[in-house]
């Protein structure tokens, strides 16, 4: 039996999340404003990274009534029809992306009717969520082609009432003749304009952002109602005439394979249709061993996997171990790293020579993405095809993956997508698109695969744990002057990182120190690690912003002028996709201004700062917590050490946010709510640990989420810095949380956090 | 065995039905309403959340036999005979309260419960009442805004409109 093959899970996650996609995103920005006949369009991953290459505008001029210059929309009898490309698992870019088509446009958003595209490379170009990319990537190609349907819906009018099209203009879905009052609807003009040729680049006129009607207003999501009246809008949700309820049995212990199943007994039990044996296909990201159950109902086939009995064989299974791990990185954690990643100035020298020094081990552990939709996918293969319903974040890959399993060619596969109940980075990833297309080939009608919470949780591409030597100095002068960091990772091979367990030279304070090393070494480790909620940057900032606050007080120094100096003078760090230093410092000043630093706070409370950059996104956020006295009472934390358990209240959480022109105000404040809270919840008490392979939190009882009595008040304040293209925010305000917390619990009660979760050093939430 | 299910003013009767399967799947797979949503299995989530003659229940782990002639109400069930949204409903979707929104249903009939009882909420109350309903993506604050907005609405509507 051979090993299983990680392939493709670090390209993925780096493609759709790394540094190389904001390249292309902004390179689309550059490009378009240069050449608008160009529309650009990104093919599948190739090689580890998307390319990007030109098409021509599709010629469509119909006879028929329907107006249609273009995919993003379409004018008939029936109104205004504008598609939503990208997949909406809560980001809410099923509203923003169709905005920005609809304000080029000049439509007043009620006549608008927002339809979620199909999927389809050819038209669309790459169709995913993922590293907050949907609106960079999308942009400008979205306000050409509402720009474009404009102009030639002015052209219609102009033909109709022949006159000038200079004297034309348009407003709330019309073309307005300001000479003589009289207007014509989009929706009388649409046969006229669907009859004449698509305009030129040079005639095709954007708007000034200056006249914005709808962008940075607040709208309310499109699918809403539907939401509140409970239809069918989710995979989970979906039923077609047959349809049987199957359920998926892996080894516990990633890596093992089916040795013997009681399937006959199984097969007869209550409401039982099949049960047999999947080999799978070698592919970690795709289809693993196991046992499928097909029944009558999601409850039957349930208790039949609970009756189920594998003999797995797992002499290739994972045997990873939490707790061996730990112990490990504290041996390797003072030896030299594998791999360089920095290797700044004289690091050595400048430890040894400072007047001021901090050394600290930070750790975090596993945590699992959770997303409250349990994996699933329905699946019908008949007559050589297949037609797949399924809340995936990256639809052709599904479509790429399962005509692998099915045995069929890509174009024999129709995927449906659906509105996925969070995604987080895990559906990124169709290993249950997978399962079902193979379990429906098997059987031959009609399935919905579902997992239950423990297999979602069991199941996940884990965001991997870490730990961090941190050692640095500062001079007389209380400037910072060295910065080391040991960072201990895993591997999948033992070289390797895994993905969203890398450190690249992008990472902060790089550039702005002169003396700095980073390395980085692995730890072999078998369960899958893959792409969540803004990957690296989520732990990353906790380190490196705590271990900032570190070095300020062993300068003994305010914290917020520390790391204003550090950013120092406005410039672009790294090219065009680093850094902007004038941006980080305005995100940094206007939070500790609206959250009053630096004010008199009484005995026990305190503020902390933390800035991070990450997915092009700026955000600053300040913490204001209380602590309470350790509680003397100890209880055990998960690795065995015992601690005093503490109270901590989070007050208010201030964060403000630099992501360049704000597409839709109420979405944008809501992600970094969302973000913020997901964030405390994250830091507070997530972590799945690993026993002999097996994850040992697999259900919301021992993986327990923030609610709604610990939820703190959420400031968001927005800036908008001249010049800059609109960035995403499904990921960016996630990763300042944690360490403005724990900063602000130094500040309250001199207890420096080194730990996520920081259960583990006995925190609780009031 | 055979039984009579009453959910949102209709009888349902449900044949050859095994008396434990949770009301959570009969709803779902058997009756097509799939606004109630599965989450955990085990009362954790609050996805499932269901009235049961007007006090929540997690109907993941609520027996089909149980539910006896009390009256079920769904998240289908809170609009009007015309679909007209209900207090609670037009909040969430004026305060945009929703991410994914898988959570919502769920969280709309922990709310619908607590507006019943106690029709002017103080904010304790309404975070103790939507304790058992997680948010993935961490929309509480705008859920609670959405409680009190509809809270106001529904006292007003009450006073004449006033």
């Amino acid at each position: 039996m051979t090993s299983l093959s990680y392939a493709g899970i670090n390209e993925l996650a780096e493609a759709v999340n790394g540094q190389r996609l904001h390249n292309s995103a902004l390179d689309e920005f550059r490009v378009v404003k240069l050449d608008r006949r160009q529309f650009l369009k990104l093919t599948g991953v190739v090689g580890g990274g998307l390319m990007l290459a030109s098409v021509a505008p599709r010629a469509h001029a119909q006879e028929n009534a329907a107006f249609q210059p273009n995919r993003y929309l379409k004018i008939d009898s029936e109104g205004i029809q504008i598609f939503a490309k990208n997949p909406e698992i809560g980001q809410g870019v099923k509203t923003s992306l169709p905005m920005i088509v609809a304000e080029e446009l000049d439509a007043s958003w009620s006549d608008v009717q927002v339809i979620q595209a199909p999927i389809d490379s050819d038209a669309y170009g790459f169709q995913f969520a993922g590293g907050s990319m949907s609106i960079p990537m999308n942009y400008m190609t979205l306000r050409n082609a509402g720009a474009t349907a404009r102009s030639m819906l002015i052209q219609a009018a102009a033909n109709k009432w022949n006159v000038d099209k200079t004297a034309l203009s348009t407003r709330d879905s019309h073309v307005v003749d300001s000479t003589s009052g009289r207007k014509l609807s989009y929706v009388e003009l649409a046969s006229e304009a669907a009859s004449l040729p698509i305009p030129s680049a040079g005639d095709v006129v954007l708007k000034d952002p200056k006249q914005f009607r709808l962008l940075g207003t607040r709208l309310t999501g499109v699918d809403n109602e539907a939401l509140v009246k409970g239809e069918p809008l989710f995979g989970i949700d979906q039923s077609l005439p047959g349809l049987k309820y199957a359920v998926y049995q892996k080894c516990p212990a990633i890596g093992g394979t089916v040795s013997s199943a009681n399937l006959d007994e199984v097969k007869k039990m209550s409401g039982v249709v099949d049960a047999f044996v999947l080999d799978g296909n070698g592919s970690a990201m795709e289809l693993l061993p196991g046992v499928a159950i097909v029944a009558n109902s999601t409850w039957e086939a349930m208790q039949a996997k609970r009756a189920l009995r594998v003999e797995w064989d797992e002499s290739n299974a994972s045997k990873d171990n939490w707790e061996q791990a730990s112990r490990e990185a504290n041996r390797l954690r003072l030896e030299s790293g594998q791999q360089q990643v920095v290797n700044q100035g004289d690091i050595d020298a400048a430890l040894e020579s400072g007047a001021g020094s901090a050394s600290g081990f930070y750790k975090y552990h596993f945590v699992s993405h959770a997303p409250l939709e349990p994996q699933n996918c329905t699946a019908s293969f008949k007559d050589g095809a297949l037609e797949l319903w399924a809340p995936t974040q990256t639809p052709p890959q599904a479509v790429g993956s399962a005509a692998k399993i099915a045995g069929v060619a890509p174009n024999k596969v129709t995927l449906n997508q659906m509105r996925c109940g969070g995604g987080f980075g895990r559906r990124l990833y169709n290993d249950f698109v997978c399962e079902a297309a193979a379990i429906a080939k098997h059987v031959g009608v009609p399935i919905k695969l579902q997992w239950t919470r423990e297999d979602d949780i069991a199941y996940d591409l884990f965001r991997a744990g870490g730990f961090h030597q941190m050692d640095g100095s500062v001079d007389a002068d209380g400037k910072i002057t060295g910065w080391r960091d040991h960072f201990i990772t895993f591997s999948a091979d033992g070289n390797r990182p895994v993905s969203g367990g890398s450190l690249g030279p992008g990472i902060f304070p790089h550039g702005l120190v002169s003396n700095m090393r980073v390395e980085q070494t692995s730890l072999k480790w078998t369960n899958r690690c893959a792409a969540w909620r803004a990957p690296g940057s989520n732990v990353f900032a906790f380190v490196v912003q705590s271990f900032l606050h570190e070095l300020a007080d062993a300068a003994n120094r305010d914290h917020l002028d520390v790391l204003l100096e550090v950013l120092g003078d406005p410039r672009q760090l790294g090219g065009r996709q680093g850094m902007h230093t004038g941006r980080a410092s305005g995100v940094v000043k206007l939070a500790a201004e609206k959250a009053g630093w630096g004010r008199e706070l009484p005995e026990g409370r305190g503020l902390g700062v933390a800035f991070y950059f990450s997915h092009a996104g700026y955000v600053a956020q300040v913490a204001e917590v209380s602590v309470g006295e350790p509680e003397g009472a100890t209880s055990e934390n998960r690795s065995g050490e015992s601690v005093q358990r503490r109270k901590l209240h989070v007050h208010k959480i201030t964060a403000a946010t630099d992501v360049g022109p704000i597409i839709n105000l109420s979405g944008a404040e809501n992600q970094v709510q969302g973000s913020v809270i997901d964030g405390l919840s994250t830091m507070m008490d997530l972590s799945v640990t690993f026993e002999n392979g097996r994850v040992q939190e697999t259900n919301f009882d021992r993986y327990r989420m923030l609610r709604m009595p610990s939820t703190p008040e959420v400031g968001v304040h927005f800036i908008e810095t001249g010049g800059f293209p609109p960035t995403g925010l499904g990921e960016p305000a996630f990763p300042p949380v944690a360490p403005a917390v724990c900063n602000a619990i130094f500040a309250a009660s001199g207890h420096r956090v080194r730990t996520l979760p920081i259960s583990e050093e006995g925190f609780y939430l009031a | 065995m055979s039984l009579n299910l009453k959910v949102n003013g209709a009888v349902h009767t449900l044949s050859e039905i095994d008396p434990q399967t949770p009301l959570l799947w009969v709803l779902r797979d058997t009756l097509g309403l799939v606004g109630t949503k599965y989450g955990c299995g085990i009362s954790q989530c609050g996805a499932c959340t269901v009235l049961l003659d007007g006090k929540t229940t997690k109907s993941c782990m609520f027996p089909v036999a149980s539910v006896g002639d009390s009256e079920v109400t769904t998240i289908e069930g809170l609009a009007g005979p015309k679909g007209e949204l209900n207090a609670l409903q037009k909040a969430w979707v004026e305060l945009d309260v929703a991410q994914c929104g898988y959570c919502q249903s769920g969280q709309i009939m922990a709310a619908e419960s607590l507006l019943r009882t106690n029709p002017n909420p103080k904010d304790e109350e309404i975070d103790t009442a939507m304790a058992s309903n997680i948010c993935r993506c961490g929309t509480y604050l705008r859920i609670r805004q959405a409680v009190k907005t509809a809270a106001k609405q529904s006292l007003s509507d009450d006073m004449g409109g006033e």
